[in-house]
């Protein structure tokens, strides 16, 4: 069974098609690519699947269940978890509080609860930053903990952003970018980090990137949108040696060679 | 009596671990720091997993004689792995950890190591990646599972793994652990440690335990410490300072050993620990009191003043100390209000508010770092010794503190001048030799005596004052001695100076390769709004020049007029490890130095004023990039006057 699965989804914004019956599949425990040039629809199909946006038709479906109608709140609460192309973290706070914030939804002390919080929430609260510390000695963020993150360089703002989404512990992680404007050490590391985390607690990745040779290294399979089509979708192998993506990345160049 | 009888028998590591284990089994022994909480092991704790792994380790095949190499990180694990393979009677060997490819595969095959710890898939990489070279290995052991999940080699295995067989053959033999530790001699072999060397191949000084507990103990004698102190390990365990506090030591008094989190918290770890204990390279006190006052640069006007105001009163207290004067009345009042308004919050901040017993060691401090750690109060020594004598064989004493000196030998130690004016030592603690290499051994050992290569004379006071390398020590024009160690640490001394290297045997006259310190040129470089990309573009800016020269000039002016520096260029890089410009203990390889900057030295004793430069320099794994610049020469103006 495959743990996400999209289904003819169609994305409209009036007159123009930003997902035209988009279909593919994620199988559980892989790394999905998702790649395409400018405009292609990448990020609206992740939008669509953490439910950001609504499509007008088709079905996505997490674990069998249909995704569709439900709030992001609710998908995140199924295990969807994401990280954005601009970095959504909370800029005056500690890296500490921002990841516990990611824990925030398995949270059940309220208002109550927790004003009572040597009988209620300090139990709860310790038990999140067990799950929180974990997630900071995987990503290697521990110099960090007490730093206010928009005080950190780039790179380590974006692999904080993963350490807020890997707190949701999700079963499904969603990359929008996670590589764009890093340096070659920090691409390097990240890559690690994406295989270490899908190796090591076997979440499913869906990755969208741009850097090819990452896509090709990493992913268990592709799937390539062009103008809001999928125009393939295999392995990496597969993909490169697809004629409709060499057209779509190259420009169509029928008749030169033919 | 000497040192060793005072153990009462109990002179092997094993023997005082369930010494300790024993005589208070709930203290705590080693503290280490993981998901942001300090977890405690006892004494109890800390024989338990030796004595399980020491026993997997006899299931494994290890026995009395063979070789076990560590290499990894500060963790509690590298100190439990060294003291299973002694209780074995097996020897350690420690390999730095950000060693590359070749030199973990050069000490590991030299040595003959049967066994390799490693702590992580970084390091079990380097091992494996070398494998087919190194034959007499037949198990690599890991610590730390992470990444290292899809790895199938049949040599590898898990520490917990081999605790596991521990624990079976435990339960077949019970009294094998016992009878193994009560094997042990005093004068067996404990550890091999390799020094890096700034020439040629490393080579392994071998140590018994009577050396190394017999250093540890006469140093107790004039730097006591207690069983409740504190002690934060963050250097290199694979060096003999760091074998010399976190093992001799610590086992024989019976202090905590904490191990930090990870490299970049070392200082933040250092604070919550507060302690009692310290011991570090010149470089690490540098840059303690370098952030200091690049943080106060930074800070409110308010504390500004205080600090611009209340230093020079502990600065007046320290110096009337050093020369042993009676502290005025006025002046002790006045460092009491100092000592309340500003270096008790500093020092809290620094994690030094505990620190009794502080020294450096491996290279000279500078007059100024010296006295700022004891106008704060931290009564700073300085140490001098050798891998070959188990560490330390001179230290400050706590009232007789000389800048220019390393102080006065410890207990049951001669030091004496040979002929050569090269420094000579003897005690119990000098190593018996090198591994597999007799001709070393005869070159470094003479009746008992260790030569150290190091040039120096014993002051009228019985202070040890070492000049430099001997066979760096040059003539100068005019016929007197000089050392250019000796103008290299005084350039470090200036904040802008992380590495330097002085040129002149051979010469008509002296130059110099400077390297930046990019955190403290880099705020200068902010402060005065210059803008800059890296590290090869800062030190290549004039004005950078313009800073360097200011502080060559002020050495300069304490020069005589033969040994000045006439000429000199910042380098486009740092000196690193990686691309063998140092050793990993940080000492500048000179002559491989001089080699790959022949261009860059050639150009300075012509008439060149810039220098193309078109380079590649290596990462540890193995990688390269690319570098092309432009250096700069200055030239000075002092140089042209001599």
């Amino acid at each position: 069974m495959s743990i996400l699965e999209v289904n003819h989804v169609i994305l409209r914004f009036r007159g123009v098609a930003a997902l035209s019956d988009v279909s593919f599949t994620v199988a559980p425990g892989s790394i999905h690519a998702v790649i395409g040039p400018n405009g292609a629809g990448k990020t609206s199909m992740l939008n669509c699947v953490s439910g950001v946006y609504r499509p007008q038709r088709g079905s996505i479906r997490f674990k069998g269940e249909e995704m569709v109608k439900l709030a992001p709140s609710r998908r995140t609460k199924r295990g969807i978890a994401r990280t954005f192309q601009n970095i959504a973290l909370f800029r005056g706070m500690t890296v500490l509080d921002n990841l516990l914030i990611g824990r925030h939804l398995h949270q059940h002390a309220g208002v109550l609860g927790g004003g009572l919080y040597w009988l209620f929430g300090q139990k709860e609260e310790i038990e999140h930053r067990k799950v929180v510390e974990d997630v900071i000695d995987f990503l290697e963020i521990q110099h960090l903990r007490k730093k206010v993150v928009g005080t950190l360089a780039y790179g380590l703002q974006k692999r904080v952003e993963l350490a807020r989404a890997l707190a949701l512990a999700p079963d499904l992680l969603l990359l929008d970018e996670p590589m764009a404007g890093m340096n070659a050490e920090e691409k390097e590391d990240m890559a690690r980090f994406i295989v270490e985390i899908n190796e090591e607690r076997g979440t499913s990745v869906v990755m969208i990137e741009h850097d090819m040779g990452v896509v090709m290294d990493l992913s268990h399979r592709v799937t390539v949108l062009n103008f809001g089509e999928r125009i393939a979708d295999g392995t990496p192998a597969e993909v490169q040696r697809s004629r409709a993506v060499q057209d779509a990345y190259l420009g169509e160049q029928h008749g030169l060679f033919d | 009596m000497t040192a060793l009888d005072r153990l009462a028998g109990d002179d092997t590591f094993p023997k005082l671990l369930v010494r300790n284990a024993w005589r208070r089994p709930e203290q705590v022994a080693l503290r280490e720091k993981e998901f942001g909480i300090w977890q405690a092991f006892t004494w109890t704790q800390y024989r338990d997993h030796v004595r399980d792994f020491a026993l997997g380790l006899v299931a494994l095949g290890l026995s009395r004689g063979d070789k076990v190499a560590i290499i990894g990180n500060n963790r509690p694990e590298w100190v439990w792995s060294e003291v299973a393979a002694q209780a074995v009677g097996a020897a350690s060997v420690g390999i730095y950890q950000d060693s590359n490819l070749n030199e973990v595969a050069f000490v590991i095959d030299h040595c003959d190591a049967s066994i390799v710890v490693a702590e992580d898939q970084e390091q079990v990489d380097k091992i494996l990646d070398m494998l087919d070279k190194l034959p007499k290995v037949r198990h690599v052991v890991y610590t730390d599972p992470r990444g290292l999940r899809k790895y199938q080699h049949p040599a590898l295995l898990s520490f917990e793994a081999v605790e596991e067989r521990g624990r079976e053959l435990a339960a077949r033999k019970p009294d094998l652990w016992l009878e193994l530790v009560r094997a042990g001699q005093a004068d067996d072999l404990a550890t091999i440690s390799y020094t890096s060397g700034t020439t040629g191949f490393p080579k392994g000084a071998m140590l018994s335990f009577s050396n190394l507990l017999g250093m540890a103990l006469n140093l107790l004698d004039v730097d006591p410490k207690r069983p409740d102190d504190e002690f934060v390990s963050f250097l290199p365990l694979a060096w003999i300072g760091e074998q010399m506090m976190s093992l001799s030591s610590a086992l024989a008094v019976g202090f905590t050993v904490n191990f930090p989190e990870a490299p970049e918290t070392v200082a933040d770890d250092t604070r919550e620990i507060g302690p009692h204990v310290m011991f570090a390279p010149p470089r690490y006190w540098e840059n303690v009191a370098s952030t200091v006052q690049v943080k106060i640069m930074d800070t409110t006007p308010f504390k500004r003043f205080m600090y611009e105001r209340l230093l020079p009163v502990g600065r007046r207290v320290a110096d009337l100390r050093f020369q042993k004067k009676p502290v005025p009345l006025a002046w002790r009042v006045l460092y009491r209000l100092a000592h309340w308004g500003l270096f008790r919050a500093l020092k809290d901040r620094l994690g030094f508010t505990n620190v009794r017993s502080a020294s450096t060691g491996g290279a000279a401090l500078g007059p100024d770092v010296f006295r700022f750690f004891h106008a704060l109060g931290v009564p700073l020594k300085q140490i001098y010794g050798q891998t070959e004598i188990s560490g330390i064989s001179c230290i400050h004493r706590d009232d007789d503190i000389q800048f220019h000196t390393v102080g006065t030998p410890i207990p049951e130690t001669e030091v004496r001048i040979s002929e050569t004016g090269e420094i000579l030592s003897r005690s119990p603690a000098v190593f018996s030799g090198y591994y597999k290499n007799e001709e070393a051994t005869a070159a470094t050992l003479t009746d008992g005596w260790l030569r150290s290569g190091d040039a120096g004379y014993l002051a009228d006071d019985g202070h040890l004052v070492v000049i430099d390398r001997i066979k760096d020590v040059m003539r100068l024009a005019d016929g007197a001695q000089f050392s250019p160690q000796f103008i290299e640490n005084r350039l470090k001394f200036s904040p802008y100076v992380k590495e330097a290297v002085v040129i002149g045997k051979d010469r008509p006259c002296l130059t110099a390769m400077l390297c930046i310190d990019l955190g403290v040129v880099g705020k200068w470089a902010e402060r005065n709004k210059l803008s800059y990309t890296t590290y090869t573009d800062l030190s290549a800016k004039p004005e950078v020049y313009d800073l360097l020269q200011a502080a060559v000039d002020e050495v300069n002016q304490t020069l005589p007029a033969a040994a000045r520096v006439t000429k000199f260029v910042l380098l486009f890089k740092e000196l690193d490890a990686d691309d063998e410009e140092l050793t990993r203990t940080r000492k500048v390889r000179r002559s491989f130095v001089e080699e790959r900057y022949r261009l860059v030295i050639d150009a300075l004793y012509g008439d060149q004023t810039e220098i193309p430069i078109d380079t590649t320099i290596k990462f540890q794994d193995g990688k390269t990039a690319r570098i092309r610049t432009t250096l700069l020469v200055r030239q000075l103006a002092t140089g042209r006057a001599a």
